[in-house]
């Protein structure tokens, strides 16, 4: 690692003061599992950390009946492990077992994963698929972006200089409704080759009223698999093995490495699509 | 800059580097060589120790972000001269072969123990995932994971 200064700053308030100041040469820190093992492989090289940590209120997560709140630097085992998620939104604490193990999901942060925006990690697909809602501090005060408007391109995201993303809102969803995340694991590393997260919430009829899939591993960016959700609309399960079909529609460039090919990518995303659809509608009814 | 830890019960303070590694803070600077330096990437487990209560891979937290944390590293699981139950059940079930991974595989099965104190054989090799052991194909550490949970809840 390259040397750097460090401040840990108490407030939110005093944090983005710093991160405006040090501008491009800072870099914010939270759980600290992807931006330190990109600092000692040097594809990250900033002369100033400033590590969120120290901030109490960005860790909290609250699961009401209207809203569920995930404070950016809540970490991934206080999703796992929340006493209300499961019977809130279990999709949410679903994936999160599914990151890493039990000592990085100790540390990592939600926050961060997005932030960061792997084109691996778990959390896009299911922020996506979830709607949800970042909220993003920065020089000219408060924003709150759509998941699916945030994730833009390898690593990009719509984070704005000297913008920090503080925590994640998501509408709880009608009783009526069910989740699943369905995954590969890189078997080395435990990210995903490709990972799908399907929403729905269903009619009186047992029809999908609203179906939402987010993908993540198969392209740079995590993204809605709209094709799927429009096939689906007004259908029931017997409709999910024809809509599934369209998982990878419109996908322009697929990642691509010595692990999985970008066909077999497409394939795991229309066959998880596929499972994760049909637990979401068994949950939901 | 400066930091205060509390390392094995001992609060010290001491002037380290923001870019030191919690797990070389802890080996060469407090000089507890018992947590394991193995890929430094965060997959194989070795350098785990338990931050505040919970099991962390100390090659992936800066040492400054341990300032006023409590952290219990292998060396502090002993009680005045007695293994604690997770360390004999390794010493019992032969939970071990070249012993490098042991530190770390010994923290992880504390804070599956401590969430949960009695796991089945799945949960046991899902809280270990964390760790990876070349030598022992897993079965005796599992057993001795089974022998600690049955110790301690006893």
């Amino acid at each position: 690692m390259t040397p750097f200064d460090y401040h840990a700053p108490k407030t939110l308030r005093s944090a983005m003061r710093l991160v405006q100041a040090f501008g491009d040469d800072a870099k914010v820190l939270a759980g600290g599992h992807s931006l330190i093992p990109s600092m000692k492989l040097r594809l990250a090289a900033p002369s100033v950390v400033i590590d969120l940590g120290g901030i109490a209120g960005l860790k909290r997560v609250t699961a009401g009946n209207e809203t569920i709140t995930i404070g950016a630097l809540a970490t991934h085992y206080a999703v796992e492990s929340h006493r209300l998620l499961p019977s809130k939104c279990s999709l949410l604490p679903e994936t999160a077992a599914e990151i890493g193990d039990a000592q990085v999901r100790n540390r990592g942060t939600v926050g961060g994963s997005i932030a960061h925006a792997d084109p691996a990690a778990d959390w896009p697909a299911t922020m996506l698929a979830l709607d949800a809602q970042f909220d993003i501090g920065g020089p000219d005060g408060e924003r709150a972006v759509a998941a699916s408007d945030f994730f833009v391109d390898l690593f990009i995201t719509d984070l704005q200089p000297g913008e920090v993303l503080t925590g994640i809102r998501i509408a709880t969803p009608p009783e009526n409704s069910g989740g699943a995340y369905v995954k590969m694991r890189q078997s080395a590393s435990g990210f995903a080759l490709a990972g799908v997260a399907a929403h729905v919430t269903l009619d009186d009829a047992g029809n999908c009223a609203s179906v939402a899939v987010g993908v993540t591993g198969v392209a740079p960016a995590a993204y809605r698999a709209r094709a799927v959700e429009d096939a689906l609309v007004g259908q029931g399960i017997d409709a999910v093995a024809d809509a599934s079909a369209h998982a990878a529609d419109g996908v322009e460039e697929f990642q691509e490495d010595h692990h999985a090919s970008g066909d077999y990518r497409a394939h795991l995303a229309r066959v998880f699509t596929q499972q994760a659809l049909s637990q979401a509608i068994e949950r939901a009814a | 800059m400066k930091i205060e830890v509390t390392v094995n019960g001992e609060h010290q303070s001491y002037d380290v580097e923001p870019r030191m590694l919690l797990v070389h803070f802890l080996r060469d600077v407090v000089g507890l060589t018992g947590t394991h330096v193995g890929c430094e990437t965060s997959l194989c487990g070795a350098c785990s120790v338990m931050l505040n209560g919970d099991a962390v891979k100390s090659c992936t937290i800066l040492a400054v972000q341990a300032d006023g944390a409590e952290i219990t590293t292998i060396e502090g699981l002993a009680q005045n001269g007695e293994l604690h139950p997770i360390q004999e059940g390794f010493w019992e079930c032969h939970g071990l072969q070249c012993g490098f991974c042991t530190p770390g595989m010994i923290i992880a099965a504390h804070q599956l123990l401590e969430r949960n104190p009695k796991p089945s054989e799945a949960d046991i090799r899902r809280g270990i995932e964390g760790n990876l052991c070349r030598c022992t194909g897993y079965q005796h550490i599992v057993d001795a994971v089974q022998y600690a949970s049955k110790k301690m809840t006893t």
